[in-house]
């Protein structure tokens, strides 16, 4: 059963620690709980956001540096 | 006492503030939605003007070490006990030894905390609020952080379920409206900009927060030229130092709005286009991120009929709860 990891800010999120950075998570990796999968940008700083169950990425539901309402799924983890 | 075991994001105590001392550049500070912090603290059978907990986007989790009644208004943040859901706007009941903690944010973007007895931080200038840029009141003059453990007051005793009905929970439309009246500086950009001003859907921008709120989208303002009179810089924007009110509107560099709020800076060189009024600068406090929100212009008297509307509401809230 396929989970959404929800963000749970308000914000706008990153998949890359930095643009100049790889991506934290791809489409196909492995997460672990607690793994940081994207940063979430509200006032003025930077917040991660952790996977709650392991398993593998199936897709991302938001691209980076999109705008995102808290409750919003981010990815797909089965 | 409450033993603080997350944070939240940045999770503050706040009271109705800390007048008086603007002059000498120390803002009100307390609750950016007043009328939800004046109602959180009715529901739990306090003086409207006790210190609550101001959580924004993020609940914190918190360990009650006494039985206690609570309150949480505001921002749609659905609260829990020991993982069972409770009400917002609904006093409930936590046992000494039970966990408050939240779901994710639904609506709004703060949520106020009442807690029977309210939170017993040191007075400073007259108030609990917290000033995080000046490190002052509240807890140890910053922002809540794990392990810390809060003193709270003795409360009354009151019931268990008392709410505030729906039609009373002040809700910001789409997009939100910020009524204004246009400041002494409104001569420095043209006939057009403003028509652009208060026609544009701006959005709130990632980096607002208690001192200013920020917007973004608009057409950028186009300025009526002029030679910089000494003192003010040479950008269209600069002015000779002055003094900002809550509610102003700087727009540096003719770009992006800036209202300041309740931690506001007193004074500096931008120009201002005017000021929100005072009716709709808690509805400013729960606008999310991204949030689209557009100017209307008012007059003076437009403003003070709708700070007499506010009052009006805040009596209905009273008496819905007597």
């Amino acid at each position: 059963m396929p989970k959404e990891l929800l963000s749970p800010l308000p914000g706008t999120f990153y998949r890359r620690p930095a643009p100049d950075k790889p991506a934290y998570k791809n489409e196909g990796d492995e997460v672990a709980i607690g793994d940081v999968i994207g940063l979430i940008e509200v006032m003025k700083s930077f917040n991660e956001v952790k996977a709650e169950t392991a398993g593998k990425i199936v897709k991302f539901l938001a691209d980076n540096e999109e705008p995102v309402m808290a409750g919003q799924p981010l990815a797909e983890i089965a | 006492m409450v033993k603080v075991l997350k944070p939240g994001l940045s999770t503050t105590v706040q009271d109705l503030g800390r007048p008086g001392y603007y002059n000498i550049g120390i803002p009100l500070s307390g609750g950016m939605d007043r009328l939800a912090t004046r109602a959180a603290n009715m529901l739990v059978g306090n003086d409207e003007g006790a210190a609550v907990l101001e959580a924004v986007f993020m609940g914190p989790e918190l360990e009650f070490t006494a039985d206690a009644m609570v309150a949480v208004t505001g921002a749609e943040l659905p609260p829990k006990v020991d993982g069972a859901a409770r009400e917002t706007w609904t006093s409930f009941a936590v046992k000494k030894g039970q966990v408050l903690s939240f779901e994710f944010l639904k609506k709004g973007a703060r949520a106020y905390i009442a807690i029977s007895g309210g939170i017993d931080v040191p007075v400073v200038l007259g108030s609990r609020s917290t000033y995080t840029l000046g490190a002052l009141g509240g807890f140890k003059g910053r922002k809540l952080e794990a392990g810390d453990e809060l003193p709270v007051g003795s409360g009354k005793s009151v019931k268990e379920g008392r709410s505030i009905p729906a039609n009373l929970r002040r809700v910001n439309g789409n997009p939100a409206e910020l009524r204004m009246v246009p400041g002494l500086y409104w001569h420095r950009i043209t006939e057009t900009a403003g028509k652009h001003f208060f026609e544009d859907i701006w959005k709130v921008a990632p980096e607002a927060d208690r001192i200013g709120y920020r917007f973004k989208g608009g057409r950028p303002l186009e300025f009526v030229p002029r030679t910089p009179p000494f003192g003010a810089g040479s950008d269209p924007s600069n002015i000779v130092d002055a003094c900002y009110p809550y509610g102003s509107i700087q727009v540096p560099g003719g770009t992006e709005p800036i209202v300041l709020h309740r931690d506001a800076v007193s004074g500096g060189g931008y120009f201002m286009v005017g000021t929100v009024i005072s009716a709709d600068m808690d509805l400013i406090g729960q606008l999310q991120p991204h949030t689209p929100a557009r100017f209307v212009s008012v007059d003076l008297e437009g403003a003070l009929k709708a700070r007499e509307e506010r009052e009006a509401h805040l009596h209905k809230v009273r008496a819905s709860l007597s």
